[in-house]
Formats: C-alpha cells, structure tokens, sequence
C-alpha cells in the first residue's frame, strides 16, 4: 500500500517518519519531497541528555573512568579507555605505561568488540537482511544461527569479565592501568574457549558473505579512523582519513567541529572546512585492512569475491561484514594472547597529580570516541570534553538517508519504514533503542 | 533457571513482558540479552510483548510483568511512567537510574540552567527535568532490583520467582557478607581503602574487592546501614575530608536516601569550614 501514487509525482508531499511515542532515543524522521528530489530531511533524535560533561566538573580524575562508563552500557570500555589515556596524557605518564598493560588494555577491548559486535550483527542488524522482526522470531527459523552467535557472544563477556571484573560497567579499570591484572590460570582456560569461538567466527563469516544479499548504496565518504602503523586501531595511533585528514591524537578536537541542530539533543560533527564523515567498523577497515591478523586477513579476499567488491568498501551495508572480519581478528588477538599470558610486574602506573589537559580517541565498536581532560593541581576536573561515535556519524546517517530517499518513494509504507531503519542500524547507533523504533506515517500536502 | 524446555502451556497463556527504558545507559536491559545461556529458554517461557531494545513488534497492553529501566528526567518521560504503570500488572525497576536516579540525579544538586548552557550551544531546544528521579518518586514499585548495572542473575531469579508466583530471593544485607563467603581480604581494614561495602546493599558478587578496590557503593544502600559509623572511621581513621565524603555517596546511587541525606550532611559541613 504506497502512501503516493505516480498521478501524484509532481506534486510536493511529505513523507513522515514518526518515532514511537514511548521510545528513548526516540528517532524521528520528517522528509518531504517534491516528486523524487528531496526538499527536506531531519533525523531526529532525543536521547534524555544526562551532561556528563558538566557534573565530571569538580570529580576527583581517578573516578572519571567509572562514571565515563555510564554513558553506555553496551561500550563502556571505549569510554573507560578514552578518559584512562587522555587523563594519563593530562598527568604525564602516557609514555610510561608498561607494554604489558597496552597488551591488557588491547585483549579488554577485544572482549567489548566481540561482545558488540555480536549484539549487533546478530540480534539487531541480521533480522533486517534476512526479513524478520527480531533475532527471537529469527530464532525459530534459524535457531542454529542463533546459538552459535550467542555462544561467541558469550565469550566476549567472558572476557571483559575476565581482564575487568564485570562486562557492562568493568570495576577493574584505572587511570594508569588496571587494579589487578587477571589470574594466568583463568586465562588459559579461557584461550581454550576464545579458539573454538575462533573457527565458528570464521565459518559465520563466510555464511553472512556467501548466503546474505547487501543492498546497493555506495557513497563517497570521508572514512576516519585511528591508523596506528603496526596493528589493527584500537586504543592508539594517529587519526587519519582518506582524504587527507592526518592529526595527531591531541588535535583532533581542533580539527572536527560541532554544531548543535535544532531537531536533536545529538551534536553534529563534520571536518572542518570540508563536511560529514563516517566513523567504525567500515572506516576501520577500509583504512587497515593490511594490519588484520591472519585468519581475518586469509577471509579478506574471500568476503571480497563473494559480495563481488574489493576494499575499500563504499557501501555502509557491508558494515555487518566488517564486523564480522574485526570480531575474527579479535578473537585471534584474544586467543593468542591469553595462551601467552603471564602475569605484569606491576598492573598500574603510579601517578601523581598535577595540572595538565589532555586529549585522546580510541575506536569504540561504532568508531572513533574522543575524550579531553582539563584537570588542576590536585588531579580535580575542570573541564571535560567527549565526542562519542554517533554525533560523528551523525550528519552522514542524514547524507544516506538522502540518498536512499529517492528509492523508496513508491515502495509500501512498511517496507519503506524497514529500509530507513535498516540503513539506520548499519551505523549500530549508540541511541540504545535504535533497534526498532521508526514508524512510519505518510501525509501528502501540497 | 528459566523453564528448561518450552512450557506445556500454547504461546497464548505465556506471561507477557514489556521491558522499558527511560533515562539511562541501556546497561541493565543489555544484562537481560546478556543471559546468552538462559536467553532462548526465557523466550520460551515467557512472551517478549514489548521490548524495543530486542524486537520490532509490540503486542498491546496490558502487561503481567514490566521491566523498567532508567530515571525519569524529561517532561516526556513524566507522563509516560503513567502510562507504563497502568499498562503493567507488576511494575520492577532495574538498576541504579530506576531506583535512585542514577549518575545523572548529581543535576538535582545543581543548576539545571547552567548545566544545559555548558554542554549545549542552544540551551532552548534541549528540553529537560530540573531533577533526575526514581521511578518510585512517580508511581508504585512492585520490586526493585538494584545494581549500576544490575546483576545477571538476579534478573533471572526475579523473572523465575515472577514465573511460579513466589518472592524474588534478593538479600537486602551488606556487600560485607558477600565478600566473607568469597573468603576475599577486607579492603577498608587490612589496607586501608575506603570501602562503602559495609553500607552497601549485597548482589554484585563483591566485584572491586576481588580486584583489590574498595566498592564504590553500586547497589546502594543496604537494609539500615549505619552511615555515621562508617563515616567517623573515614574521618578519623583515614583522613577524609567533609568533601570528599560527600564526594563518594554522591556517585550512582546518591539520590538515594540514606546516601542522600548522609551526602548532603557532609556537605553542610564542608560549607562550615
């Protein structure tokens, strides 16, 4: 049932993407075309805002990690890490911290990517490709898929709650490293589980390349990302693009900028000077593909030449395959490193405070997240700043919608309801509810 | 936990769930979808009616057990706890931000005004609560749960109780206990660290002093905790300052009385000095 009908092509009307009354982040979407040219297009978002950035003000910086974490249930550990390596700068120990609690903080990150991803690539992204509700009515018809993918899941909880103490809200972190490093024996036991998670990845891998159909949508994105020179991007390097973007961790603050937009409680952030840009599992990729341990790497070409494209990817879609290739790589990193694993010397740098600033992103299961730190003589906070990945991606989920626009104007109402939100999820936006929460009402004016 | 195999009983006569989200991280319903072992045995055994974070389709109101999750901070969320309430047979909060207000109710404190100018440019298209509050501020609460976030396992218990009709077995005594039975060394007495495990209610598994930190006081206050006696060990013995006291209650659960009124004793003595 298409709320237009082709008599009406000319005419201006107004397609109008309602968010759900009773829905957090409540995502709206109000588009109105004339004919198939887009007049106007707002992505709405009203996630309740809770300032963190004003009550951090006057914390002691030890406590910053901890309340960091709050702001996402689902990726704590990139915010936790963020504040950790930005205070650290702003104390003058970054360059001290021990090789062996890099390693840690690395294996700790896998645990939340794997976790994320999983969440995300299974119970919230796969339904919309394979033509169901919900990863619960998926599971009838594909219960195998299903458990296979909650098992690797589980493993990655495993895992934060192994090098942090707990998966949503880790209590192990601290600013200059970790309270305690994990039990050697714990973590044997674990690199057991991690190997075999390894090999079901894999085969998941080449199912979702082989047996799923990616809608066409290829844009000419900026893609960002951190590119550290000798691995896979996760807590250091320098921030780079593919078109020309290269600063240094400290400067990317100067180097975006954010502007509020009326219709949303979500900043928006573009390269300055030039325009929107997309952060994740795709800029990611398609930045470092060459840095991917070998079992992700020996997927590559494969994935590659069953969706018939070669990186870099320019179509957000195959996210849920970068995913896929990073939750590999991540199982690898976890599993080679906990079988090698033997308790550091020391689990934390010692620091003494003082007055400094400092600014650092790390790569957070949906990209780039950015902290700085302003902290006086006694280690209180005075200012914070905290760019999360969905503001970033923000005016580009716009850009798509834009795009999309056009090829939905004579599609049903459900069925275009479904591919806005599909194409919505392929940026596993941190607005929690982002799963499912579009309804679509039509009206025609003009 | 959950019935092991699919209920006897058609789809029809299932329980129905709804599970909400007011203010908050998203954390405690991730906890939920975090049973990855008991996860398809829950969805057999009861109907997932509504429950934005997991599906798409909603079945209409009324609901025999509501999940609700978060503060209410917004005007909008105001009115919707109403409706929520209404819809639901039995209401449970889950987690911090549902029972205490959580990390955002540090605003109740503040001024709101200048809170919204220092994070937005265009404070006048944010549109928000002077004050974060619990969900039991609004409506009757059948049960809480506890936990920035809560845990796992007390999910399941609260849903099995639900299931067969009996009291969820959630002990209301102090994390002390808790980390007695773990057999861990006492944080607060044998090295010195300021442990809010003695007014803290019990249920993480006494996560921090496994890892040799002192409990940050997640779960909230235990059934009476004695807070001044705690609070003249942290000024006599360890040297802590009005502030900082107030510092430490005033964390995820500090809009929860009796942190709240503890929090803002020391702060009046902060203002004497």
């Amino acid at each position: 049932m298409s709320g237009l009908t082709r008599e009406s092509k000319s005419q201006r009307r107004s397609i109008h993407v309602k968010a759900l009354a009773r829905v957090e982040g409540e995502g709206a979407l109000n588009l109105t075309m004339r004919g198939r040219e887009v007049e106007e297009l707002e992505l709405k978002i009203y996630e309740p805002p809770r300032f963190f950035e004003a009550f951090l003000r006057g914390r002691d910086f030890r406590e910053v990690p901890d309340i960091t974490a709050r702001i996402c249930g689902i990726c704590p550990v990139a915010y936790q890490m963020g504040s950790c390596y930005a205070l650290e700068k702003a104390m003058g120990v970054f360059d001290q911290i021990d090789p062996a609690i890099q390693t840690l903080r690395n294996v700790l990150y896998c645990g939340e990517w794997i976790e994320s991803h999983l969440l995300h690539m299974f119970l919230l992204h796969l339904p919309d490709f394979l033509g169901f509700e919900s990863a619960i009515s998926m599971a009838a018809d594909h219960g195998a898929l299903v458990k296979r993918s909650l098992r690797v899941k589980k493993a990655g909880n495993d895992l934060l709650m192994l090098v942090a103490g707990r998966a949503v809200h880790p209590v192990g972190v601290c600013v200059g490293g970790f309270y305690r490093a994990p039990d050697a024996a714990a973590a044997t036991r674990l690199a057991r589980e991690l190997r075999t998670c390894l090999d079901e990845m894999c085969e998941l891998t080449l199912f979702l390349a082989e047996k799923i159909e990616y809608p066409a949508l290829e844009r000419d994105y900026e893609f960002v990302a951190l590119c550290p020179d000798n691995e896979y991007p996760m807590n250091l390097g320098r921030i780079r693009s593919n078109k020309g973007l290269n600063v240094d961790q400290e400067e990317f603050g100067r180097a975006i900028e954010e502007r509020q937009v009326s219709h949303s409680t979500s900043m928006h952030a573009f390269v300055r000077d030039r325009g929107p840009y997309l952060v994740g599992p795709l800029a990611r990729l398609n930045l470092n593909a060459d840095k991917l341990l070998p079992r992700a790497a020996e997927l590559v070409p494969k994935v590659c030449q069953a969706v018939g494209k070669s990186l870099p990817w320019r179509n957000n879609f195959l996210s849920l395959l970068a995913r896929s290739l990073e939750t590999v790589h991540a199982l690898e990193l976890a599993a080679d490193t906990l079988s090698k694993y033997v308790p550091p010397v020391r689990s934390r740098v010692p620091i003494v405070p003082r007055a400094g600033i400092g600014g650092h992103g790390t790569e957070a299961p949906r990209g780039l997240c950015w902290h700085e730190y302003r902290c006086d003589a006694d280690g209180t906070i005075v200012s914070a700043r905290i760019i999360p990945p969905t503001t970033q991606n923000y005016a580009t989920i716009e850009a798509d919608l834009r795009e999309l626009a056009p090829q939905i104007v004579d599609v049903p109402d459900e069925d275009a309801t479904l591919r806005c939100e599909h194409l919505i999820r392929n940026y596993d936006p941190c607005i929690s509810c982002s799963v499912h929460f579009l309804k679509l009402s039509r009206s025609q004016v003009g | 936990m959950i019935t092991p195999t699919a209920p006897a009983v058609p789809t029809a006569a299932k329980p129905k769930l709804a599970v909400y989200k007011f203010s908050s991280c998203d954390g405690c319903q991730l906890q939920l979808l975090n049973l990855e072992d008991q996860l398809l045995d829950l969805v057999g055994a009861v109907e997932i009616a509504y429950f934005l974070e997991a599906r798409r389709r909603e079945l209409p109101p009324p609901y025999d057990i509501g999940l609700v999750e978060g503060s209410v901070s917004t005007p909008e969320e105001e009115e919707r706890i109403q409706h929520v309430r209404r819809d639901c047979k039995y209401l449970v909060t889950i987690g911090a931000c549902a029972t205490s207000g959580g990390i955002q109710a540090l605003r109740n404190w503040a001024n709101i005004d200048e809170f919204v100018g220092h994070v937005y440019a265009q404070p006048e298209h944010v549109s928000t609560l002077e004050t974060a509050t619990p969900i039991a501020a609004h409506v009757f609460v059948d049960f809480e749960l506890r936990g920035c976030p809560v845990n796992q396992l007390q999910v399941a218990e609260l849903l099995s109780a639900l299931l067969v009709g009996r009291k969820p077995n959630i002990p209301t005594h102090s994390l002390c206990i808790e980390c007695k039975r773990r057999g861990l060394p006492c944080v607060l007495v044998s090295d010195n660290q300021p442990c809010l495990g003695p007014i803290t209610q019990a249920g993480c598994g006494a996560l921090c002093p496994a890892v040799g930190r002192a409990c940050y006081g997640c779960f909230g206050p235990m059934e009476q905790p004695n807070m001044a006696s705690l609070g003249s060990w942290f000024t006599s013995r360890l040297g802590y300052s009005p502030r900082k006291m107030k510092q430490m209650l005033r964390l995820f659960n500090g809009y929860l009385e009796p942190f709240k009124q503890a929090s803002d004793h020391y702060e009046r003595l902060d203002a004497r000095k």
